[in-house]
């Protein structure tokens, strides 16, 4: 008896068939496919691709939340486990003031800011018992980019989760589109956390650390809430050096500052130069110099309002210099290349003091930015 | 320092994507072996299930080591900081891993040299070449 073995049996039974006549089916059933199907496959496509942000992200504010908590307990030697405080900070919110009526909305503002300031504060205060002040500040500068990873995280998977229940293109399109520059925000604040921990000087502290150079050997005073001036001799001009009070994380409050010394000075002050770091434009070189007028100053607008007014009430010229980070830089460890830039923007605040006023004449330098890891 | 756990939830990938793509590289495979071996029968047939096990084994072999690669991409870097200490009275500098509680103008212990108080004047992270971006225009 003839067995054909079956294997042998499937060879010719495959050869046999006609391969193009499958395959032109094959490209029409794809065709149509395409056709009535293609904006789907395009939607799950994009879904796979914020699910894997998704993943990052969560690893990442995972990770931020551990170091929190573990940096708390290593700092502050709390008696219970902090965790579940840790927990309640990070989804601590604050709500802007109403603008239906702009006036007197910055006061309102900066008071809603002065009542977060102090409850969060004292929330590391109690979570961290012994933990100095500049620890405090440091471990609260800690928190808030947890708290930030925390809330980046919330907002993607409130998008992929509407996404794929409405499994809309365009609500999903939307968060797909901004994904790269979210995931390089939240990888920013995932280095900042180590910084912030461990009370590194950031980028953002560039300017302040222009004014604590410029400041360091003179005797300094308060001058307001978490700021210091010091009187130094500058190219036979006086000069007020106003930076915030360090070492730890804290931006101080530079508007109330400019404006004590104005006031001190009865507004006889030749001009008003502010140094701080500025987002760069892809391509520009890091930690690359640039000169300008204006405030230079960031956050919500309470202290650029408040100098911007004490200068128009006596007429007081401002210059600005900038150095130049992207948002990696600015809230990751200080980079080589920004230090070095340090002694450029001294001699570029040099020549414009010289350029800009007589001698004799008094001058405010303003450094801002958050001063950690950087003394007076 | 450098965090490398990779054992939480969020970085494990669906048991069900790796069944997918081990399922689809076996049956590839399996293609491919058995395009091979009717090849000298010299049918169309033959090499059409060549190409599409060669193009299944090649996919799904790309797939997978593009998932382990973006495992291996889950993990926060931190690049080591440097701390500068220096004798303003003689000029003696000292560089050393950053510590905790270093801060810039911090004095520190007597210079071995001449006695006087030593200074951290430096705090920065220096980023190798490769890793920076270079600009085409």
């Amino acid at each position: 008896m003839n067995v054909v073995p079956p294997l042998i049996d499937l060879q010719v039974k495959v050869a046999q068939l006609d391969v193009s006549w499958v395959l032109n089916v094959l490209f029409y059933v794809v065709f149509i496919v395409f056709i009535f199907y293609g904006q789907r496959i395009q939607t799950y496509v994009m879904l796979r691709e914020v699910e894997a942000s998704l993943y990052k992200l969560k690893y990442i504010k995972e990770e931020g939340r551990k170091i929190a908590v573990e940096t708390i307990k290593e700092i502050g030697k709390p008696q219970a486990d902090p965790a579940v405080r840790v927990d309640r900070f990070m989804e601590y919110f604050t709500i802007g003031p109403q603008g239906l009526d702009p006036a007197g909305i910055v006061w309102k503002l900066e008071h809603i800011l002065d009542v977060r300031d102090v409850r969060f504060k004292d929330e590391v205060k109690s979570m961290a018992p012994a933990a100095d002040e500049i620890q405090t500040n440091n471990l609260e500068n800690t928190l808030e980019a947890a708290s930030a990873l925390n809330f980046i995280y919330k907002v993607i998977r409130h998008y992929y989760l509407l996404g794929k229940k409405t499994l809309s293109l365009y609500i999903i399109m939307q968060i797909q589109m901004i994904l790269p520059m979210v995931m390089r925000e939240a990888e920013a604040y995932a280095s900042a956390l180590k910084a912030f921990a461990y009370g590194q000087p950031i980028g953002d502290g560039a300017g302040a650390l222009v004014a604590a150079k410029l400041m360091h050997g003179y005797e300094t005073r308060k001058v307001a809430k978490d700021c210091v001036a010091a009187t130094v001799p500058f190219e036979g001009r006086t000069a007020f050096v106003i930076k915030a009070e360090g070492p730890g994380g804290n931006v101080g409050k530079p508007g109330d500052a400019i404006k004590a010394v104005i006031d001190e000075n009865e507004g006889r002050i030749a001009t008003v130069v502010m140094i701080d770091a500025a987002l760069k434009l892809e391509g520009e070189e890091l930690g690359e110099v640039a000169e300008g007028v204006g405030a230079a100053i960031g956050g919500p607008g309470v202290d650029q309002f408040k100098i911007e007014e004490s200068l128009v009430q006596y007429h007081i010229p401002i210059n600005a210099v900038i150095i130049k980070e992207d948002i990696g830089d600015a809230v990751s460890p200080l980079r080589k290349e920004i230090f070095d830039s340090m002694d450029k923007v001294i001699e570029r605040v040099k020549q414009v003091i010289l350029e800009r006023t007589k001698e004799g004449d008094k001058v405010i330098i303003a450094g801002i930015g958050n001063t950690i890891g950087i003394g007076q | 320092m450098t965090v490398t756990s990779q054992s939480t939830t969020a970085t494990r990938i669906s048991s069900f994507m790796l069944m997918v793509i081990l399922v689809t590289l076996a049956l590839s495979l399996v293609a491919l072996i058995f395009g091979v071996s009717v090849l000298d029968q010299n049918s169309e047939a033959a090499w059409v299930l060549v190409l599409v096990g060669f193009l299944g084994v090649a996919t799904s072999t790309y797939v997978l080591f593009q998932t382990r690669r973006r495992l291996s991409k889950l993990k926060i870097v931190v690049p080591p900081v440097i701390t500068t200490i220096e004798c303003k009275k003689c000029g003696v500098k000292d560089v050393r891993e950053f510590q905790r509680g270093d801060y810039m103008f911090k004095e520190l212990g007597p210079c071995q040299k001449c006695n006087d108080k030593m200074m951290i004047t430096a705090i920065y992270r220096e980023v190798k070449d490769k890793e920076k971006a270079k600009v085409p225009v």
